[in-house]
């Protein structure tokens, strides 16, 4: 009697120790959690620390400034494809409409005094002595032009429910069509349009001085965008609107959202700054031919996943995608930099998008 | 089951429909919010035992007293005919102000796709609403909302809760035209205080609201929809299965916020599948059958049989 008195509370204790272990290792468990769900960051601090390691000429100024440079553009469009990635969507062609817009900008603005100018011998007076109007004008056309297409690709996805991957991808080799239409159709065929006038080059490339550094004025375009998108994104009916309907169409519907109009107003969005991106980076560049803007849907796409909006719909911050553009930049500038070959940048990019993909869809796994 | 239990197989089975816990378990174990509360044989056992074992306080009845007094009519919903399958056919409803209707049915009945009809989430072939007296159109939610009117879901995770987003965009969501402020940009002051206003009184358990809605359990997310149609005003709240996957405390805390919602003048039409919770709660039963309205009763002077056989009638 008393003997099983002592092995029913020696049993009681093993339990209770068992329960602590139990607890310990969930502490633990939660340490590994957060190593886990953050590990993009620390491995990107790693290999900026690698970076700054082997040269550590990285750390300055200049860098910096090159830097922000190179990702003005790319926030731009990584703003307006993370709405379409919120609302579950995606945008393949994206790079195609930023060269469309690219193209149409610069066939507007080459130097009038240069001999080459296949698109327009002669543009009226008052255009081209208006600097506001020389400037501006070519932009809206180029915005309005890339908006009509991403209103049709929003009309395509919400009210024919095609999958936004297949729909951009078909509106993405249509408008590469289009494109190289409007490419050839100048005097001497398919020639990269060069020689563009100071003016428009000084959208993009005027400097800024400030304590000593000459900043590229298309920082500031860049800040003021994500200003703007931020106040859209958090501050605005239209942008509750968007996370409703990329965190559960159903229940927007239901709660009084219209869905084809919210989607279709994203698409316009996103399209508005394809337009801009596009004028920004051919000013930026100083020449374009029919192959530019290829390839920066996929580096916007992959920068808003790296900053964690997802692509199952519903999440992801302004912060997001600003941070994975800078990490992006600053990786492949950084290899460049200490002359990695540029293969050894693609094989990092991709592992580092499907690896933050992997995090993120591990965040938000129901845990049972 | 039974064969099983026959062959000596042990079955754990794990439920909070009261009916089937007394109609098939030998013995019936409660748990409350983790903790083991006890373990008692079902012959032993009642229904507000097993409620109070449950709530840990005593619930004299399992539905608060009833007090409302319907008055005039208030919606008139004729001929309601939806245009895709499965189809309501033909049905003609009325709803006083301060009643509140049942839709009993079986599954598949069609008193989800009624429902959605007339709150404009579902095509009509045929059929008008009259509000009042005066026709009114329910083309889309937004119309529905803009006249009044609310619905919350029978499925609350596909259709109702935003699950990845926090308790205040759940709370305000519905209603965020009326947080627009002149400049045209949110005013977060006031969501952030109806939000809390929900919380108070619609009792919902949650550390904060920054909490995303899909860590609360059902009858709390329940709570913040219902909570989001309400800072809607509305005078007409349509809601499907309530109390669905909702435990027993819960539920009857959504019966009292019925019943003092039709004090208030509100009417409300409530689709359920629990008939005693139907004669508990409502003054008249519509009965669905097949798609068809298979009859029209008095709460005070119907029975399960009759909702039965009248569910029954069309198949």
């Amino acid at each position: 009697m008393e003997n099983q008195k002592v092995k029913f509370i020696d049993r009681l204790k093993k339990r209770l120790n068992d329960r602590i272990e139990k607890v310990k290792k969930a502490d633990a468990k939660d340490y590994k959690n957060f190593f886990i769900n953050n590990a993009i960051f620390f491995v990107i601090f790693g290999l900026i620390i690698v970076i700054i390691v082997m040269e550590p000429t990285f750390l300055s100024s200049r860098v910096a400034i090159n830097i922000l440079t190179q990702s003005s553009v790319k926030l731009i469009l990584a703003l307006g494809v993370g709405g379409i990635i919120i609302l579950q969507g995606t945008d393949l062609s994206l790079g195609r409409s930023v060269g469309f817009a690219a193209i149409i900008s610069a066939s507007f603005l080459q130097d009038l005094t240069s001999a080459d100018k296949p698109y327009f011998n002669t543009l009226p007076e008052w255009f081209v002595n208006n600097d506001l109007l020389y400037l501006l004008l070519p932009l809206m056309l180029a915005m309005l032009v890339t908006a009509i297409f991403s209103a049709l690709n929003g009309v395509v996805v919400s009210v024919f429910k095609v999958h936004p991957f297949l729909a951009t991808l078909g509106s993405s080799v249509a408008l590469y069509g289009l494109l190289q239409m409007y490419f050839e159709s100048g005097a001497h065929g398919p020639q990269p349009i060069g020689s563009l006038s100071q003016r428009f080059s000084d959208v993009a490339n005027y400097r800024v001085t400030i304590l000593g550094n000459d900043f590229p004025i298309l920082i500031f375009y860049a800040i003021i965008i994500t200003i703007i998108m931020w106040v859209v994104w958090n501050k605005t009916r239209f942008g509750k609107n968007m996370y409703a309907v990329g965190g559960n169409p159903e229940a927007a519907n239901i709660s009084g959202v219209s869905v084809v109009k919210t989607t279709v107003l994203v698409y316009i969005l996103a399209g508005l700054l394809y337009g801009l991106g596009g004028y920004l980076e051919v000013a930026r560049i100083g020449s374009a031919s029919s192959g530019i803007g290829t390839g920066y849907e996929l580096d916007a796409i992959a920068a808003c996943v790296v900053g964690g909006i997802s692509f199952s719909g519903g999440i992801g911050k302004i912060s997001g995608a600003v941070a994975g553009v800078l990490m992006f930049t600053i990786i492949s500038y950084g290899m460049i930099y200490v002359g990695i070959a540029p293969f050894y940048q693609f094989i990092v990019k991709g592992v580092i998008i499907v690896a933050a993909v992997a995090v993120d869809t591990r965040k938000y796994i129901k845990k049972t | 089951m039974r064969t099983l239990k026959s062959q000596g197989i042990g079955i754990i089975y794990i439920s909070h429909k009261m009916e089937e816990i007394f109609e098939i378990t030998d013995e019936v174990t409660v748990l409350r919010d983790g903790n083991y509360v006890g373990t008692e044989k079902t012959e032993t056992l009642t229904m507000d035992k097993i409620i109070n074992m449950m709530v840990g306080r005593d619930l004299e009845h399992r539905f608060p007293p009833k007090s409302n007094n319907p008055g005039d009519l208030w919606l008139e919903a004729k001929n309601i005919t939806t245009f895709y399958e499965p189809k309501v056919k033909d049905v003609s409803i009325d709803l006083r102000k301060g009643e509140i209707l049942g839709i009993s049915g079986l599954v598949g009945s069609r008193r989800t796709e009624l429902v959605e009809a007339i709150f404009g989430a579902r095509t009509l072939e045929a059929g008008e609403l009259l509000l009042h007296g005066e026709p009114i159109v329910n083309a889309h939610p937004e119309d529905a909302i803009k006249n009044g009117f609310a619905l919350i879901t029978e499925e609350r995770r596909e259709t109702g809760i935003y699950p990845v987003a926090d308790i205040k965009f759940n709370s305000t969501i519905a209603n965020i035209n009326a947080y627009v402020s002149k400049i045209g940009l949110l005013d977060e002051k006031k969501m952030y205080i109806d939000t809390e206003m929900q919380i108070k009184n619609m009792r919902i358990k949650t550390p904060n609201q920054e909490e995303l809605i899909r860590n609360l359990s059902g009858g709390n997310q329940q709570k913040v929809i219902i909570g989001r149609w309400l800072l809607l005003n509305p005078d007409i709240l349509i809601m499907d299965e309530p109390t669905r996957g909702i435990d027993v405390g819960a539920k009857y805390e959504i019966y009292q916020l019925m019943l003092q919602l039709v004090n208030q003048g509100k009417s409300i039409i409530m689709v359920s599948s629990e008939m005693p919770e139907l004669l508990g709660i409502t003054d008249r039963i519509a009965v669905m059958s097949n798609g068809y309205l298979s009859g029209v009763v008095n709460t005070k002077d119907t029975s399960q049989e009759e909702l039965f056989t009248l569910a029954t009638k069309h198949l």
